[in-house]
């Protein structure tokens, strides 16, 4: 993935319809762009490709301006279904970031890529409601990227979501985050780590 | 006057040049919104139609773009500032309102958020195609102001500018932007009520008994009465006279449209705004405007690196055309490259204004995306070397 | 218009009449028109200005506070009466004057706007917005004069044409069904719907001001003869025996099923006032709806009009 002192990070994040792949991206961009003194510009899909299976946004971050919108090979790639990751992997820079939604996608990376990956569903069902899956995701997103500091993008959550649900989804946040925390001290990454491509599993 | 802190959501906020535009719009003092919906530009009225109601404002959705035009000058007889929104299907069927508008000298402004073309074109996609409907897609001779912002940021800051502009000059104002800068999300600073300077629609201080709706007396535009407070006025679409009554005949048309473009003509250079950058030992400079300029500062970037000097002009407000400062340029450059989203339209204006003086490029793109800017580059310095 | 200009397609007024009428400064009228665009540019025997007469006769009884009426035309020769009354008036565009009139009433609640136009005007090129005002129940006081044809361009086919009468581009006779302008504005919910000729002047003129103390989306459709061009096309006469047809033809059934109000070719022509209800308009709706959804959070846009001054 880009460093912090790259110039700029471009990352796409997709999933199906109803998952809340926009509210992802709008509250990554928020968190860099109010919280964080760095600017972002975001792209929805629109159109068809919003109703399909396959839907995505797209994030420009940098220190500096960003002058173009749109973004090349992403520097990171969240997928949170197994459609958007099928359309969207062959983007991924090969030196390239890929977090997943473990339970949805199986993923074959490439060798110099690195994978992450969280049962997001599984823990926004844990906490009742399969509806945060995308803020667990934003808060394992967090951890994992380093990218803003991690209430930079708490705050955001807060803001971005509907009034009266701040707690849930603060606590999906959290055990997102956490959820990283913890595979890094217990080294279940590399127990999670996939298949490289063309490497039969 | 400053604007009334009941519009102004103060704040840094992360919003998309949509949403932008309706917030500058409520700042602006809009309080009259008719509208249609359509792709890429219905979160402007979205976003109207959830805050209006806690402002005094009123928002319809009109049956298609014909009637929402002319609600929209109905509107802004009664006083009310008024606006509506809309993209390349639906600015085809507000050209006969914009006439309307231009005619009656009516403030209003009228967004398009460009996509590709002809027809349904490109619905979710970028255009800058509309550039000359803006100008000229009414009959007749009229005179409108268009501007284009290149970010959130500016949909939000020049949409009250393009109120602004209405109130002074009594025309349409084109707010012309595309689904790039209407569809990204960026940081967006919308400062204090205090801090943002708004026109607010000048009333007649005349007795109904000396006012006459169209009566200049040497100021650019008439003085204006509205609806309801008993100046009992009449207006047409067809020539009139000072009275606002028709006249059929070639001294009235002569008088009556002559003033439509002069008081835009004769204050272009207080209307025209544009952002110059590093023209002054420039070989070669871009004229751009709305998200292609910003992509062509990459490309200015590479043709730097490739010992191409150029500058940048980046027209904010595209009509009235900065006529001077590219007759300007042409006398000075070796050429001048048009990068836009269309197959070539602006670049006729810059081509006329060049008037030969110098090369004059441009660099068509059909639509659906930005321009790769390596292509610019390319133009750039292939204009250097050819000049040369 | 001049014989000659019959048939021209053009959208310049007629010609007015070569002997100036003697102007009658005490007529009772007088201060609700504006005398000094006398002559007028109808025809003589023409039924609009008849309909401006009474439409005038109608303000002054109803009381209403004048400065706060707005009349709105679209294009044509009915479109015409906005530039002769005394009010603040709005000449439009073709088929728009609906929505335009809607934009006055929305910009300023408290204004009682009128919309006085053509059949062609409002129901052909404008029939979109007809129907979706009185959906919406805009609160506007629509005045439709049904000449049967377009007069202004010189006698075209109406979306009113009866069956078999002959317009200039219907030169065999008319094969399309006609609308019944009443029925038309009733099912889509018009509150108050009435149709009266150019004879029926006091009838039209209480109409008129009954409409004027009514809310909502009220059509009141008007038969006015053209002689110039519907009655000249199809061998009708002047407009006097246009009054005597009227005369002869007309029958008053109040409260009519407005389905039975089609107009045949030179057959009866049903008159009277087919609705009258008290249906909650736009604006109250607007009020009402966000009052109760909203709550205090909600500020209705004050009946003066939008924000001006601070
Ligand atoms: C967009 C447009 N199309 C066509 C015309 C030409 N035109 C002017 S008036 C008119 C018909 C008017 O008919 P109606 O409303 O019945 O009025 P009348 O003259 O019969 O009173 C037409 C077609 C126009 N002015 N504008
Ligand atoms: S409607 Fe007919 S009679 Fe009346 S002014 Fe027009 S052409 Fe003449
Ligand atoms: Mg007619």
């Amino acid at each position: 993935m880009a460093s912090a002192a790259s110039e700029r990070t471009e990352i796409r994040i997709t999933g199906f319809g109803g998952q809340g792949v926009v509210l992802a991206g709008h509250i990554i961009g928020h968190a860099c762009a109010i919280n964080a003194g760095m600017n972002a510009t975001m792209i929805q899909s629109f159109g068809p490709e919003a109703r399909g299976s396959a839907c995505s946004s797209t994030l420009a971050v940098s220190k500096s301006e960003v002058l173009y919108p749109y973004i090349g090979r992403p520097d990171i790639l969240v997928a949170m279904s197994s459609e958007g990751y099928e359309k969207y992997r062959d983007e991924l820079k090969d030196d390239g970031t890929l977090i997943y939604e473990q339970d949805l996608v199986q993923p074959r990376v490439k060798k110099g890529q690195r994978s992450s990956c969280v049962p997001s569903t599984r823990i926004a069902e844990s906490l009742g409601r399969a509806i945060v899956q995308n803020i667990v995701m934003v808060g394992f997103f967090g951890a994992v990227t380093g990218l803003v500091p991690r209430e930079a993008l708490s705050e955001a959550v807060l803001h971005s979501v509907p009034p009266g649900t701040e707690k849930l989804n603060l606590s999906a946040f959290d055990r997102g985050f956490e959820y990283f925390e913890e595979a890094v001290r217990q080294s279940v990454l590399e127990v999670h780590r996939p298949p490289l491509e063309g490497v039969p599993a | 006057m400053k604007a009334d802190p009941i519009g102004v959501l103060t704040g840094a906020h992360y919003l998309d040049g949509d949403f932008a535009c309706g917030e500058g719009a409520m700042a602006a003092g809009c309080r009259f919104v008719a509208g249609y919906p359509i792709t890429p530009s219905t979160e402007v009225v979205e976003r109207i139609s959830r805050r209006f109601p806690t402002m005094g404002g009123t928002f319809i959705q009109m049956e298609d773009e014909l009637a929402s035009m002319a609600a929209v000058v109905g509107g802004s007889w009664t006083g009310t500032k008024s606006m509506t929104v809309t993209s390349g299907p639906g600015f085809s069927l507000m050209m006969e309102n914009i006439g309307l508008a231009a005619m009656m000298e009516t403030p209003c402004v009228v967004v398009n958020v460009q996509r590709g073309g002809p027809s349904t074109g490109l619905p979710t996609m970028v255009g800058q195609a509309d550039v000359m409907q803006a100008r000229w897609g009414s009959h007749g001779d009229y005179e409108i102001i268009a501007m284009s912002p290149q970010s959130p940021q500016e949909a939000f800051d020049l949409t009250i500018e393009a109120f602004n502009l209405s109130e002074i000059y009594r025309v349409p104002v084109m707010f012309l932007m595309d689904e790039i800068v209407g569809h990204m999300t960026e940081r967006v600073v919308i400062p204090p009520a205090d801090e943002i300077e708004v026109v607010p629609r000048a009333l007649t201080g005349k007795t109904p008994e000396e006012f006459e709706p169209y009566q200049i007396n040497g100021k650019p535009t008439p003085e204006f009465a509205r609806a309801g407070d008993g100046y009992r006025f009449h207006t047409t679409g067809l020539t009139h006279d000072e009275r606002g009554y028709p006249e059929m005949s070639v001294e009235c048309q002569e008088r009556c449209v002559r003033r439509l473009l002069e008081k835009i003509t004769d204050n272009a250079d207080r209307i025209v705004r544009f952002e110059e950058e590093a023209t002054d030992d420039a070989e070669v400079v871009v004229v751009t405007y709305g998200i292609t300029a910003r992509v062509a500062r990459l490309a200015i970037d590479m043709a730097r690196r490739r010992g191409v000097k150029v500058g940048s002009v980046r027209l904010i407000v595209i009509w009235p055309f900065a006529e001077k400062l590219i007759r300007e340029l042409a006398g000075k450059v070796r050429a001048l490259v048009v990068p836009e989203i269309n197959y070539g339209q602006l670049v006729l204006e810059v081509e006329r204004c060049a008037a030969g003086k110098c090369a004059v490029l441009p660099v068509s793109h059909g639509g659906g995306s930005v321009h790769d800017p390596a292509v610019i580059a390319e133009v750039i310095v292939k204009a250097a070397a050819e000049a040369a | 218009m001049s014989k000659d200009k019959v048939g021209t397609r053009t959208d310049f007024p007629p010609t007015p009449p070569e002997f100036l009428p003697e102007q009658q400064p005490d007529h009772p009228v007088t201060p609700y028109l504006r005398m000094e665009r006398i002559p007028h540019v109808w025809c003589p025997g023409c039924g609009i200005g008849t309909v401006v007469k009474c439409f005038a006769t109608a303000l002054e009884r109803s009381g209403a506070d004048l400065d706060k009426v707005s009349v709105v035309s679209g294009i044509g020769c009915s479109g015409r009466a906005a530039g002769y009354l005394k009010l603040d008036g709005f000449h439009t565009t073709h088929g728009r004057a609906i929505p335009f009139a809607t934009g006055l009433k929305l910009g300023r609640p408290e204004l009682e706007v009128a919309v006085f136009s053509g059949d062609g005007d409002l129901s052909g090129i404008g029939g979109n917005h007809f129907i979706h005002a009185a959906r919406r129940n805009m609160d506007l006081l629509v005045i439709l004069i049904n000449n049967f044809i377009y007069g202004m361009t010189g006698g075209q086919n109406a979306p009113t044409t009866p069956l078999t009468a002959k317009s200039s581009t219907m030169p065999f006779g008319n094969f399309e069904a006609p609308f019944n302008i009443p029925h038309l504005a009733a099912s889509c919910g018009a509150p108050y719907v009435a149709r009266w000729t150019c004879l029926h002047i006091r009838r039209l003129t209480w109409a008129m001001e009954e409409a004027l103390d009514r809310k909502g989306f009220r059509l009141i459709e008007v038969i006015a003869p053209c002689p110039t061009l519907y009655s000249r096309l199809n061998k009708l006469g002047t407009g006097l025996n246009g009054m005597r047809f009227y005369h002869d033809n007309a029958e008053i059934r109040h409260g009519a099923d407005t389905r039975e109000l089609d107009i045949d070719f030179q057959k009866s022509i049903t008159c009277g006032k087919f609705v009258d209800e008290e249906r909650p308009t736009f604006l109250d709706q607007m009020n009402e709806h966000y009052g109760q959804v909203l709550g205090e959070k909600y500020v209705p846009m004050s009946p003066e009009g939008g924000w001006l001054h601070g």
